[in-house]
């Protein structure tokens, strides 16, 4: 166990780099001089555009740029945003536990739903519902999000009036942050109905976020379970008649789960991928959406230290299920 | 800072609670976050919605709903009569807010005004670079380190401004966001404490709403200040819903979420009229649209050429294909909502055949042009390409032929101003402070030629003109030289005028008093919601 833990965190290096390196590099690639960009219309004398360049670096060689940027990530620096003036890690904190409760309710969504549809497709395999499923998770993660959020808001909360239309809570509360977590906040202040508002915000962002992971969750448990269904050990279990839903629940699940576990821990770059966008169109004060503002607004280091600080955290719980997954399936840690 | 978050976020609470009503409560679905609450680091719009509007006051501000100038912190203000000394009289009796975070012992005084100004002048205070990165971009763009030599005080309430030469639009310039007047004592207070940021972060002004609390990209709380030396205002919160998306803005404007909405998408405009619980209020926009030629390049060099091409563009085409509504012809460089408009000036009417002809004469065939289109929207151009597809169709109907280039717009902005460029460039320009001189200088004086003037154009009456309206004081006689100046402009045709466009706001219709700002701002000081 130790070899492997070892081993996989000498990964972390090389990946380290590349990820400071293609940050740094596709920054550099996107159109736009971010000074020039900062004085629109209205133009810049060439001394300022000098006095600015030299103040943001950019007048230095590109290797020097970039070893300046990976120093001050080492230690601790993901630099200044340029629009706000305010470090990259600051707002980054500050706004990560929005994308953090957002994730978390997406992917209790998706496998509250996707685990068990997947189940029992395996279980009902070609029947009605099978199709039915599988037909619905395949359109679900063909679906642009997009177009599905704002769907969702003309029917939920313009023509039902059912939800609100985006934000975190109604205006009409207001308390101190202190988890961050909206839900929980709102719990800890006291205020009557604060809970119920938060949670009432959750709801759309969460189907939206929520609905590729479900698709992906959905169709991987169901090719599990058929795999392991079709296994030796199955047959035995209901040769020697055991009650279904024990061969299923006990014998063929726990199995199944091992690889639908190391999918849900891959969906997390997918909730950030998708967060992007779904944070955008709810209003939802993330890093997905800051993310969007600060490459229109060519924030070279806010999207420099958000790509670093976003790989990072993939590149975290990517071990973390690795490891789970070593724990959980014996086979792996000894290969 | 966490501690100081909490401890301001519960006096809000505090605040909202003793409020009382929430009926008077008013949310407006902001397009943006602010980038600060200081304004005069920034040049967005939106952060001047947040901050220089709801929370500071000026010297002088512009009369709601005009580029005109009236009294604000200053009650009057002297000009000598060399033109270089402009002496304000300030109010008494006027208190800067207090909340959670600032006290203040002193009302509003002239060092409250040489502070604010002193920060973005002075390289040496402290103040200068207060947080990494700061830079006083309208300041130094409106050419204020030039222009002011000293500003004195002469006494507790009476500030001299001392320039280096006559410029008659200083006294515009003093009613813009940069020029915000900031409390000294709150600065003093941060400085002992090491805490500078936080000016930027936790303002104090003496405008209308004093600032309770922001969560980053979600929302802005303001509560009326009581003690507001304007009178204190109908509405007790104020509270800014940041909403980028402007499908998700229209949804939540009528869903009741939010009462006022900015920028609403050109295609929700009519459906957004047809609703019974919202009014839509429309304004043109200060600003123009315009095709430059280069008028150093033969042979653009022949008003007689651009006069001719100018007759080919149809516009009304262009309104209807690429404004879809949102937009006005334009005949002149400023926008009619602008003082100094010269609007017995006659367009040049469309007419390809006189624009043939008027070509031969001109002894021009067979030319050929580039126009450039920018990549990027613009309320004065929605979509540059589909216009230049429009110009050059127009262009081809005289026999000439266009070919349109683009590049991103960092580049275009820098490669168009050279005088070399070969083609005509689409641009336009939105007013900073109401003044034609910040059009007509900036945009077609002899000083913006290789710069901000893409016309390449420097005409010796024009500018006799334009520099003698810098140094009159007198508004009457300022827009006479300027009526003036837009007929040489006009005669000669540096430019093809093509829109102005038009600004929606809709809002509920319980929202009263909105005043809709030429300038481009949002305004929430006498906004009242009925019950």
């Amino acid at each position: 166990m130790l070899r492997f833990l070892i081993r996989r965190l000498g990964l972390i290096i090389p990946t380290f780099i590349g990820i400071t390196l293609v940050a740094f590099a596709f920054v550099r690639v996107l159109p736009g001089d971010p000074v020039l960009l900062l004085a629109g219309e209205r133009g810049m004398d060439p001394e300022r555009y000098q006095k600015l360049l030299v103040q943001f670096g950019y007048d230095r060689p590109i290797y020097e740029q970039y070893l300046s940027y990976v120093w001050g990530l080492l230690h601790g620096d993901f630099g200044v945003s340029i629009s706000t003036k305010r470090p990259v890690l600051d707002e980054f904190l500050t706004l990560f536990p929005a994308t953090a409760e957002l994730g978390l309710f997406a992917i209790l969504f998706a496998v509250a739903i996707g685990i068990p549809a997947g189940i029992l497709a395996a279980v009902r395999r070609g029947s009605l519902f099978d199709q039915a499923a599988m037909g619905v998770a395949l359109t679900g993660y063909s679906m642009p999000i997009f177009w599905w959020g704002l769907l969702l808001i003309i029917l939920f909360s313009g023509i039902l009036g059912w939800t609100p239309v985006s934000g975190r809570i109604s205006f009409l509360y207001f308390f101190p942050s202190v988890t961050g977590f909206m839900t929980i906040d709102a719990l800890l202040s006291g205020q009557s109905g604060a809970f119920g508002s938060a949670v009432s915000h959750l709801v759309l962002p969460t189907i939206v976020l929520g609905t590729i992971p479900l698709a992906v969750i959905a169709r991987q448990t169901r090719s599990a379970m058929l795999e392991v269904l079709a296994e030796d050990y199955v047959r035995t279990a209901r040769a020697k008649g055991l009650a279904p839903s024990r061969v299923i629940g006990l014998h063929a699940l726990r199995n199944a789960l091992i690889p639908v576990i190391t999918t849900i821990g891959l969906q997390v770059g997918v909730l950030i991928a998708g967060a992007i966008l779904t944070e955008t169109i709810f209003s939802w004060p993330g890093i997905g959406k800051w993310m969007v503002d600060s490459i229109s607004r060519r924030d070279y280091p806010v999207v420099q230290g958000g790509l670093v600080l976003i790989a990072g955290l993939v590149m975290v719980v990517n071990l973390v299920v690795d490891i789970l997954y070593g724990l959980i399936n014996p086979r792996i840690r000894h290969r | 800072m966490r501690a100081a978050n909490r401890l301001f976020a519960t006096t809000a609470i505090a605040c909202l609670l003793s409020g009382g009503a929430y009926a008077q409560t008013l949310v407006y679905c902001s397009e943006g976050s602010p980038e600060g609450f200081d304004p005069a680091p920034y040049t967005a719009g939106t952060t001047f919605d947040a901050s220089s509007k709801p929370i500071y006051n000026r010297l002088v501000e512009f009369k709601r709903g005009t580029s005109e100038v009236q009294p604000g912190l200053a009650e009057s203000w002297e000009v000598s009569d060399d033109g270089t000394e402009y002496t304000f009289h300030l109010r008494e009796g006027v208190p800067f807010h207090t909340t959670s975070y600032f006290t203040p012992t002193r009302d509003f005084n002239a060092d409250d005004v040489i502070f604010t100004f002193d920060r973005q002048r002075i390289e040496d205070s402290p103040w200068y670079e207060y947080t990494p990165g700061i830079s006083w971009e309208y300041f130094n763009g409106m050419s204020m380190p030039d222009l002011i030599k000293s500003i004195d005080k002469v006494d507790d309430y009476t500030v001299k401004f001392v320039l280096n030469r006559p410029e008659a639009p200083f006294i515009a310039n003093m009613a813009m966001d940069f020029a915000s007047i900031l409390s000294k004592e709150y600065a003093d207070q941060l400085e002992e404490s090491g805490n500078l940021p936080m000016l930027n972060q936790q303002p104090i002004g003496t405008g209308p709403f004093q600032f309770v609390g922001y969560q980053q990209d979600a929302a802005i709380r303001y509560h009326a200040f009581a003690d507001y030396w304007g009178g204190k205002q109908p509405i007790e919160n104020l509270v800014f819903a940041i909403t980028i998306d402007p499908a998700v803005r229209r949804q939540k404007l009528e869903a009741g979420e939010c009462h006022v909405m900015p920028f609403p998408a050109p295609a929700d405009i009519e459906a957004l009229q047809n609703n019974a619980d919202i009014n839509v209020m429309e304004q043109q926009g200060l600003n123009v649209g315009y095709l430059a030629y280069n008028t150093q390049m033969e042979p653009f060099d022949n008003p007689k050429v651009r006069k001719a091409l100018n007759m080919a563009i149809n516009k009304q085409a262009i309104l209807d294909a690429v404004f879809q509504g949102s937009g006005v012809a334009a005949k002149n460089p400023i926008p009619p909502t602008m003082w100094g408009y010269n609007d017995a000036i006659v367009d040049d009417p469309y007419d390809p055949d006189a624009a043939k002809a008027a070509l031969e004469e001109a002894g021009v065939s067979d030319l050929s042009m580039k126009i450039w289109a920018m990549p990027v929207q613009r309320p004065y151009n929605p979509n540059a390409r589909r216009m230049a597809e429009v110009i050059q169709a127009d262009f081809a109907d005289i026999g000439v032929d266009v070919e349109i280039v683009s590049y991103e717009w960092g580049e275009y902005l820098a490669r168009s101003q050279d005088v070399k460029r070969d083609g005509a460039v689409l641009l336009g320009w939105t007013g900073d402070n109401g003044d034609p001189d910040n059009f007509l200088a900036v945009l077609l004086g002899c000083d913006g030629v290789g710069g901000s003037n893409r016309a390449q154009w420097c005409n010796e009456d024009f500018e006799k003109l334009i520099q003698d309206a810098k140094i009159v004081s007198d508004q009457a006689e300022r827009a006479k030289l300027y009526e003036q100046a837009q007929v040489v402009f006009k005669e000669q045709a540096p430019w093809a005028t093509i829109a102005h466009s038009v600004v929606f706001m809709p809002m509920r219709t319980n929202v009263e008093g909105y005043v809709m700002d030429p300038l481009g701002g949002h305004w929430f000081d006498g906004v009242s919601l009925a019950e």
